[in-house]
């Protein structure tokens, strides 16, 4: 024993309440570390919606100008009107709206702002109606991507604002100019006036130094407020659309022929080159076929093992093995599952690549133990007073366990079945490995077909350079998530419905 | 290899599907004569058989089902053509073989339930079924690789360049690469993980537990290819802008935006795993510490967390592991250049993105290329595989057992 040799200050009364304020602040910090970080995952989880729903939200909607068509005779055939040349008819229509554009850039420029798509959804309207031929029609005519993520405002912000002062627009030997009292104007506006079209490049006192995009229709004054001012947020050599055809598309909208309408084609085409065109109805029915699959394989291989594991198993070196198996298969990369894929699979059984039916076997291996796991719980959470009351009344230990035990393990296991099915069709890396990253057009229909899946069209969209490619990614996106939020729910549903205390 | 083989899936002979629905209708039918013929054989007086009927029928069924799937299964692999018709032969076969065994004092249910649980015990035997076709095949590529390129320059050669001429497959950068972005992540994710579990098992009333919980788990059930989408289109351009305002260099693929969004992945993982262990500690050490005064933060870092130290370590590995093995994001967000750096601005790659991308495309399992990525995904599924162990053996070492 040793005694203690200093004797301790007495401690008076304010050092004390010092040091209990001082263990208190650090207490309020000590907490604050928790909220805080929860705030940051929080946030960063809102951040992550909000910038997905943002970039996707508009791919849902596309814009259409409605154009009058002239169905001629010479180009369509009224007997085979499915043969006609439409695209034609499509350029023209637009082409006659803009008579005064008549030059070659003039006409790329035009022509650069209707979609492929439009002719065949032209095709389509005159075959549902042949007694169109000849006749001459309004149709609504899809716009190209760049066109459409034009007015969605993704291409470049405009700021639009009427003139405020009377200008003059001359000619003389063929060169135009423009004077008036203009304050500052930022060069690389764009000013309409007349039906024409002139970029600034800078003020000098009263005229303009400009250069003329579209050449007006008519010369001589034009009153303040008859005129347009047009300023880019970005220069023209960063977007896709040029300032002439910003000032086609501007004149279009004023014309009142430019709708926005939802992108149904999104949802019922499949993969396209062309932004506008492409849609995820392949990579829907892809991913549901493999879920098919992944669910017939891994559901009842899964339950089986949970049901011998739990119920009938002895306890053995075998059982451990298989359990720490089971255990290490849950955490071994899903890309390891797809090196799997590639060498049984396609290398040794030979099955086509790509197809939803080596990608629903991959992904039924890859969610097996998860099922297993989850269903163990669940057997285990039924009492076995349950089990030994059958057992009891002479059931046999099968018929206990599958009459008894295992409808009261359903609830369970389907929640956890769900939870592995959401994980399932969200997972891309075993996929690639597949041969899953080729660009498909069709909607599969059998499951040696070759097809996307839902994560992997995001995938090859998210690689792709144009903006409309990043719109649709996004679009995909928030459709994956809202189907798994939508499984989430109904296992979170399962569960509190089903949940039971014994 | 590939032509000969892919014919058997477009369907020699009969659509699969039909296939399948006549071998169900065929069972069924089997099933259905079993069935009603132990119900004339019992002929109003019950309990006169040994099995119900029920297990009659099943007995005729399965006995249908297991010779058609033998038969069809041994001329697939003969590449027999119509080993669909044979198999569909073969039930029939069967189940008029099986049909007249039934008698009041054949034991039915004993053969039926033997069959079920075979069935049961080949069913959770297909775990090991799949380890080992893992194992086999990554080792069996991975080995020929090694018979092309020596082990030693593959370990140790500090270049990785497998599409040059020659190529070289030196490992060292991508470990350093994969690590790199491994720890920016758990540094990201460990204290926010750590502190996220602490405050949710201890500070957290029940209502803000229900407000708090569905966000890690909304988090935890992000696909991991959104995750790199918004890796690579909105936190690398944002880490890019601000490391210039800096004046720093960011390359556009940086392994900084890449480990961030990684780090925000196992954010869920770390906490759930972390609030289930510190929920483990038993009230009574608390109830310990508060009487001797001290305080909740004093508590729980004097006597929460060292007692729940093993499983938060465990925790933490699983978290790299996890790390370490994940594959979109990287792909998606980091490079492919195998640069050796310690530099978080600069591009780096790692192991799973150079598998991805070995094997995205053409594969030419002769070539050393394609071959390495079974070479990688041999170390990964290792590293993977050594990280759990010494995960859970930390658990089981370390763990106190407080009953």
């Amino acid at each position: 024993m040793t005694d203690i040799t200093m004797p301790i200050p007495p401690r008076t009364a304010d050092v004390s309440a010092d040091l209990v304020a001082r263990r208190y602040r650090a207490e309020r910090r000590f907490r604050a570390y928790g909220l805080i970080s929860l705030g940051i995952t929080a946030l960063f989880l809102a951040f992550l919606v909000v910038d997905i729903v943002g970039k996707g939200f508009p791919a849902f909607f596309e814009h259409t100008v409605t154009l009058p068509v002239t169905v001629s005779a010479d180009k369509v055939d009224a007997a085979n009107p499915s043969k006609g040349d439409f695209g034609t008819l499509a350029k023209d229509a637009l082409k006659d709206a803009f008579p005064a554009m008549s030059g070659r850039a003039d006409r790329k420029a035009l022509l650069g702002l209707l979609s492929t798509g439009a002719a065949d959804d032209l095709r389509k309207r005159v075959v549902s109606d042949p007694s169109l031929v000849g006749k001459t029609a309004d149709v609504p005519l899809l716009m190209s991507a760049d066109a459409d993520l034009y007015f969605k405002g993704s291409q470049t912000s405009v700021i639009r604002s009427t003139g405020s002062v009377p200008i003059n627009i001359a000619k003389l030997d063929d060169k135009f100019s423009i004077s008036g009292q203009f304050d500052t104007m930022p060069s690389g506006t764009v000013i309409r006036a007349n039906d024409g079209a002139f970029r600034v490049k800078a003020v000098n006192g009263s005229t303009l130094e400009f250069e003329v995009l579209i050449e007006p229709a008519a010369i001589g004054g034009v009153p303040a407020g008859q005129w347009q001012q047009l300023q880019f947020s970005k220069v023209e050599a960063d977007r896709r659309i040029t300032d002439k055809e910003a000032v086609v598309l501007e004149t279009l909208q004023e014309r009142g022929l430019v709708s926005k309408g939802i992108a149904w084609r999104f949802f019922t085409s499949g993969d396209s080159r062309e932004p506008e065109l492409s849609g995820i109805k392949g990579a829907l029915v892809g991913s549901l076929m493999t879920i098919v699959i992944t669910l017939a394989i891994s559901l009842p291989v899964g339950i089986a093992a949970a049901i011998y594991l739990e119920e009938f198993a002895r306890k053995g070196r075998m059982t451990d093995f298989i359990e720490v198996n089971i255990n290490n298969l849950a955490a071994v990369p899903s890309i390891i599952f797809g090196l799997l894929g590639l060498a049984v699979f396609l290398n040794f059984f030979g099955m086509p690549r790509s197809a939803p039916l080596v990608g629903g076997l991959v992904l039924a291996l890859l969610v097996l133990p998860t099922i297993i796991i989850a269903s163990r719980a669940a057997f285990r959470s039924v009492p076995p007073s349950i089990k030994e009351a059958a057992l009891g009344v002479g059931a046999s230990h099968q018929q206990a366990v599958f009459h008894h035990v295992l409808p009261l393990a359903v609830p369970g296991i389907l929640t956890g079945t769900i939870l592995g099915v959401a994980r399932a069709l969200g997972e891309t890396a075993p996929l690639l490995m597949i041969g899953m990253v080729a660009f498909i057009v069709d909607v599969p229909k059998g499951v040696t077909d070759a097809a996307t899946l839902l994560p992997v069209q995001i995938y090859l969209w998210s690689d792709l350079p144009e903006l409309g490619f990043q719109s649709r990614t996004a679009a995909a996106i928030i459709l994956l998530m809202v189907v798994l939020f939508a499984l989430n729910a109904v296992a979170i549903y399962l569960r509190k419905r089903f949940e039971r205390r014994w | 290899m590939l032509g000969t083989g892919q014919d058997q899936f477009k369907g020699g002979g009969i659509p699969m599907l039909i296939f399948y629905v006549g071998l169900l209708l065929l069972a069924s039918a089997a099933f259905v004569a079993g069935r009603s013929k132990a119900i004339a054989l019992l002929a109003g007086r019950p309990g006169s058989m040994h099995s119900l009927p029920f297990y009659h029928g099943a007995y005729v069924a399965l006995f249908a089902l297991i010779a058609a799937g033998l038969v069809y299964g041994a001329a697939t692999a003969a590449a027999f053509p119509y080993g669909q018709y044979a198999g569909l032969f073969a039930a029939a076969a069967a189940s008029a073989y099986a049909l007249p065994k039934i008698a009041p004092d054949f034991r039915t249910r004993n053969t039926v339930e033997r069959i079920v649980l075979a069935i049961l015990a080949l069913s959770s035997g297909f775990a090991i079924l799949i380890t080992v076709g893992i194992v086999l095949s990554v080792l069996f590529e991975a080995l020929v690789f090694f018979s092309q390129v020596s082990p030693v320059s593959f370990i140790a050669g500090l270049q990785w360049s497998p599409t040059s001429e020659p190529a070289s497959f030196g490992f060292i950068p991508l470990l350093v690469g994969t690590l790199l972005i491994t720890l920016i992540a758990i540094i990201i994710a460990g204290p926010l993980g750590l502190f996220s579990a602490i405050y949710m098992a201890e500070y957290a009333s029940p209502r803000m537990r229900a407000y708090t919980k569905p966000i890690l788990e909304m988090l935890a059930g992000v696909p991991t290819v959104v995750l790199g989408f918004f890796a690579a289109l909105t936190v690398a351009p944002l880490i890019r802008g601000w490391g210039e305002a800096f004046g720093l260099s960011v390359s556009s693929e940086s392994a900084l935006a890449a480990g961030v969004v990684m780090g925000m992945m196992i954010v869920p993982l770390i906490s759930s795993l972390s609030d289930d262990v510190i929920n483990a500690v038993p009230q009574s050490l608390r109830d310990g510490s508060y009487a001797l005064g001290a305080t909740r933060s004093e508590t729980i870092r004097r006597v929460v967390l060292p007692a729940a130290l093993p499983g938060i370590v465990s925790a933490f590995i699983l978290a790299i592991s996890r790390a370490i093995g994940e594959t979109m994001i990287v792909v998606m967000a980091a490079g492919l250049a195998a640069n050796l750096s310690f530099n978080p601005l600069d591009a780096v790659t790692t192991i799973t993105v150079q598998i991805a991308t070995l094997l995205v495309g053409d594969q030419e399992f002769d070539s050393a290329k394609t071959l390495s990525a079974f070479a990688l995904g041999l170390v990964l599924f290792l590293i993977t595989l050594g990280l759990n162990y010494v995960a859970l053996r930390v658990v089981q070492k370390y763990r106190e057992q407080y009953d």
